[in-house]
């Protein structure tokens, strides 16, 4: 289990392998999407996922559904970093039968709990797992569904919601990925779903706003959902897409976009320096 | 002849499950009572979840679970099994090869009082253009129970078209996944159907052998994987092969026949909807007459092709 400032490192290092997974050879990626849950998916499979990388169907694990799935490379880098698969793997994504896939597939990649890629549905399977939890009594274990804002348009996340408080599943933690921006550009302009935090309330959750870029916040969060009984948590993250490449923060272009060889060079030279401060 | 319910098949049939199989759970999406899946929680109120009306999240918690290791039933209407939640079949259940067996019921036109938005005609259709997908389509409330039971047995998703009213019983023995059965025997013509049109099919025998035509019937009890080497052997058998479905002709047993016998020279026709979608009516014997969907139609679309 890592602590804060391993975390931080994970989460440039999550960075760096996603743009070196984007690479300069013109092919798009969902690199704004990625940059901004970095930490949160570091604080997940550095510290706080109970798994076995070597051994995925481990029936006493944890459960993480990547609700927003467009952004996968940042849980491949992820998983890779922790294990699940040799880093080589990630060089290979997207390529034709490549075990990584556009958007996580159960089949093709271990450890990687249900496909999703189809906004609005991460939650429900999250609810099934947390259901089969319970009912098998794996009463230590959680489930983490991380979703995006934009996606916090689709119907379905809310018939979820719904259900996690009809059914009182405590064992399951969501978090908003809420980095202002859609493909289309900044969420308030083009379709507005905030006050997320008065929604999430309105529908009986626990909501536990944070700055999704401070380690020792997430973990905070994730601490104080575990105390909570009866109900479950969204942990509402307030990120910026793109974070840690300057020209790719808040850019809309980034949601999925290609790297110039010039932008790579710049990205890989600006997580370098943050990665060797931090080593 | 008795008529039995498939709905009742279908939730005795879970409730058996249930007890030989600890990992079975059923979900529901408020009808119940009508899938008879309510009987499920009678028995095993843990294992059973009510959803509320909200389809999508049925099929996607169910997926959750299916994902756990749990074998997941989920029901609903026909139309909104295979409509409503289309999506969160294909992208999450089919694509991961998910144990969600879904029970689509009162389908077809059988659902004669509610009218068009309850009355599946493109549901077997949908169900069978997603990969990774099997389509039962069990003939009666017998046939249903096996039905229920094969699917268990399948790795994967599973979708059983059940119909909402008593139907006669016509099968017996064995349900074999992916083939076709043979109901009634004959040598000049052979009618295929499946479902609510099995009856008719049997009636459109009765009356074609008074006019001197021996006319097989053939069960289509499983539309996906379609049993193509099936109907190509039976094309060797008989002279004309008729379909018969409660279904649009497209994308149904009408196209799935055509299609296997594309290279052979013996003739087929069809009797299905025609592209349209049902209607109120206050029975499903008017209905069907209203969409062609009778023996009289069987049989003179069987003579036709006879002379």
């Amino acid at each position: 289990m890592q602590n804060a400032n391993e975390i931080r490192l994970l989460a440039n290092k999550i960075r760096r392998d996603v743009v070196e997974m984007i690479g300069f050879k013109g092919q798009v990626g969902h690199l704004g999407g990625s940059c901004s849950s970095a930490e949160i998916v570091a604080a997940l499979y550095g510290s706080r996922l109970r798994f076995k990388h070597d051994d995925p169907q481990w029936d006493g694990r944890d459960k993480f559904i990547y609700s927003k799935g467009h952004a996968a490379i940042a849980q491949y880098a992820a998983m890779a970093e922790v294990g699940y698969f040799p880093r080589e793997e990630l060089w290979k994504a997207k390529e034709l039968g490549a075990m990584l896939q556009g958007h996580p597939d159960r089949l093709k990649t271990p450890g990687i709990e249900a496909g999703t890629g189809s906004l609005g549905q991460g939650l429900s399977i999250a609810v099934g797992m947390s259901l089969s939890m319970k009912l098998d009594g794996h009463h230590d274990n959680k489930v983490y569904c991380i979703m995006g804002d934009g996606e916090m348009a689709e119907g379905q996340i809310w018939e979820a919601a719904m259900a996690a408080v009809n059914y009182k599943l405590d064992n399951l933690v969501g978090i908003v990925d809420r980095n202002a921006l859609q493909a289309t550009g900044f969420i308030e302009e083009r379709f507005n779903t905030n006050p997320l935090g008065k929604k999430w309330v309105g529908f009986g959750w626990h909501v536990i706003e944070i700055e999704g870029h401070d380690v020792d916040a997430i973990l905070a969060a994730f601490d104080e959902a575990a105390t909570v009984k009866g109900v479950p948590t969204v942990i509402i993250a307030n990120t910026v897409k793109g974070k840690g490449i300057s020209f790719a923060e808040n850019q809309v272009s980034f949601h999925n976009g290609a790297l110039t060889k010039e932008q790579y060079d710049i990205a890989l030279a600006e997580l370098d320096e943050k990665i060797d401060a931090m080593s | 002849m008795e008529r039995s319910s498939q709905r009742l098949a279908y939730g005795e049939t879970i409730v058996a499950l249930g007890a030989e199989n600890p990992n079975v759970v059923v979900l529901e999406a408020d009808l119940g009572k009508s899938t008879m899946s309510a009987m499920f929680q009678e028995a095993y109120p843990d294992r059973y979840f009510e959803m509320g009306i909200a389809e999508a999240n049925m099929i996607s918690t169910a997926a959750g679970l299916a994902a756990s290791g749990k074998i997941a039933f989920c029901s609903t209407f026909a139309v909104f099994a295979s409509g409503r939640a289309y999506d969160q079949i294909r992208q999450v259940v089919a694509i991961g090869k998910l144990n969600v067996k879904i029970c689509g019921s009162s389908s077809g036109l059988s659902d004669f009082g509610d009218g068009s938005t309850h009355q599946a005609v493109e549901d077997v259709a949908i169900m069978s253009a997603i990969p990774n997908m099997t389509v039962f389509t069990p003939a009666d409330a017998d046939e249903t129970r096996r039905a229920v039971r094969a699917a268990v047995a399948i790795d994967g998703p599973v979708y059983i078209r059940v119909v909402r009213n008593d139907m006669p019983t016509y099968t017996k023995g064995e349900f074999v996944p992916g083939k076709l059965s043979e109901l009634r025997p004959g040598d000049d013509a052979a009618i295929v159907a499946y479902g609510a049109m099995i009856e008719a099919a049997m009636n459109a025998a009765t009356i074609l052998e008074t006019k001197g035509i021996s006319a097989r019937v053939i069960n289509a009890g499983t539309m996906k994987p379609f049993d193509t080497a099936g109907i190509i052997a039976l094309s060797k058998q008989v002279k004309a092969i008729v379909t018969a479905e409660d279904h649009s002709r497209i994308g149904g047993l009408a196209a799935q026949v055509a299609f296997a016998l594309r290279q052979s020279g013996t003739p087929m026709d069809y009797v299905a909807i025609e592209d349209k979608f049902g209607q109120s009516a206050h029975s499903v014997k008017e209905l069907m007459e209203h969409y062609g969907l009778t023996d009289t139609a069987i049989v003179n679309k069987t003579m036709a092709l006879s002379r």
